[in-house]
């Protein structure tokens, strides 16, 4: 196999792991606020949100049943979503900043 | 006219804010402009100590604390107590609990009382800030009074709330155990209430309001001199509504801007020569029959 098709069929090859798990989905959390503020994602997905304020946030579900750390500049936390509903989270630190992940 | 007692506050020129009141009205003066007199008794205040805390706007939160406690310990006359207004830690980092109890252990002082801010409550709801910090208070919630040298303090809990939608709040509880406490005093009894989060709106926007602390500043309009001292905006601000004087403390961690003055709250950056004049504790003198609470603030530089 010529390196050119080994390149070919690697990227075929990932595209396809993209497609089955999707890529794992982002959450930014800037101006005081979560980017996208409403997320849809496949059960069993995992979600990472990563802080890009200097002031420190949190990923706080709102019946409290996870949270995150206080987290800062440039740090990320992750949840995995097991069961499809509408999850409302915020940050307990600033609570007017509200979003919502959708699991299908 | 009733008996009146007064305050003088007094400001020193660390990070700690000093406090003296005369007539019911407070008033900061910079640190050397304070009146010299000596007082019936001062306190300290210290805020936002935020423990834990190691962003660009301040990299030693704890050099910073120290130098602050220095400060109040370089005070002509020692406090009789220290009133720390809240965030204790930052965000309950690992160990900041126990970091600022060792720090604090340095402070020439009798006594320490705390009231929570955000950051110590918000992660647990206030368990572990409870457990260490709930003892002496009413049924161990956090809020609490006391009387020192003809002086009624009351220390109020207004970071339970923070759900979205709310904020700040003290709740239905803490205002009918504010209502009876208040009750047991005569009009010409000076009081101190102290919060984290101001009682009165200075930056909703901001969260720098107490949703319901309108029904607390009501039920101490009949009194002759009302001082109401928090934290949490990280700035030095007053305002006198009637007999109440409200002030608002410096950090000894890191400044915020001013309200509106940015996009957002949060850690300011300054350049270095600044900061420690952004930081500070603050000292109050009171001399009963002479005047308003004298406050004195005393930034670290």
């Amino acid at each position: 196999m010529t390196r050119t098709a080994l390149t070919a069929a690697l990227s075929v090859a990932l595209a396809c792991a993209d497609t089955a798990h999707a890529a794992t989905p982002r959450v930014e959390i800037q101006q005081f606020a979560f980017s996208p503020a409403r997320l849809e994602v496949p059960v069993g997905t995992t979600v990472v949100w990563t802080n890009r304020d200097d002031e420190s946030h949190t990923v706080t579900a709102l019946d409290r049943r996870y949270t995150s750390s206080g987290l800062e500049h440039g740090e990320s936390y992750a949840h995995r979503f097991n069961a499809p509903g509408t999850y409302t989270y915020f940050c307990a630190l600033h609570p007017h900043m509200t979003a919502t992940v959708v699991v299908k | 006219m009733q008996r009146r007692a007064f305050m003088q506050c007094l400001a020193w020129g660390g990070t700690a804010l000093v406090w003296a009141a005369r007539g019911g009205v407070l008033s900061a003066s910079a640190l050397g402009e304070a009146d010299a007199a000596a007082a019936d008794f001062t306190f300290a205040q210290i805020s936002d100590t935020h423990v834990g805390f190691s962003g660009e706007a301040n990299r030693d939160a704890l050099g910073t604390l120290r130098d602050s406690i220095d400060g109040i310990n370089a005070l002509d006359q020692r406090p009789a107590f220290l009133l720390h207004t809240g965030d204790l830690s930052h965000a309950q980092k690992a160990g900041a609990f126990d970091t600022l109890a060792e720090s604090l252990k340095a402070v020439k002082t009798e006594r320490i009382f705390y009231v929570p801010g955000e950051h110590d409550v918000a992660l647990d709801g206030g368990k572990d800030y409870l457990a260490r910090y709930g003892a002496g208070t009413y049924e161990g919630r956090g809020y609490q009074s006391f009387d020192y040298g003809g002086v009624h303090f009351v220390g109020l809990v207004n970071v339970l709330s923070y759900t979205p939608g709310v904020g700040g709040a003290l709740g239905d509880e803490q205002l009918a155990w504010v209502r009876r406490d208040l009750a047991a005093q005569p009009s010409s009894t000076p009081i101190v209430v102290f919060s984290h989060v101001p009682l009165w709106a200075v930056y909703p926007a901001w969260g720098w309001t107490t949703a319901d602390g309108e029904q607390v500043i009501g039920m101490l309009r009949r009194f002759g001199s009302v001082t109401a001292l928090n934290g949490h905006i990280h700035q030095v601000l007053q305002k006198v509504e009637g007999t109440i004087t409200f002030h608002s403390a410096r950090s000894t961690a890191f400044p915020q801007p001013a309200p509106g003055a940015a996009p957002n709250p949060g850690p300011m950056k300054v350049e270095a020569t600044q900061l420690r004049r952004l930081l500070g504790v603050r000292e109050v003198r009171y001399t009963e029959g002479t005047g308003p609470l004298a406050i004195v603030e005393r930034p670290l530089g």
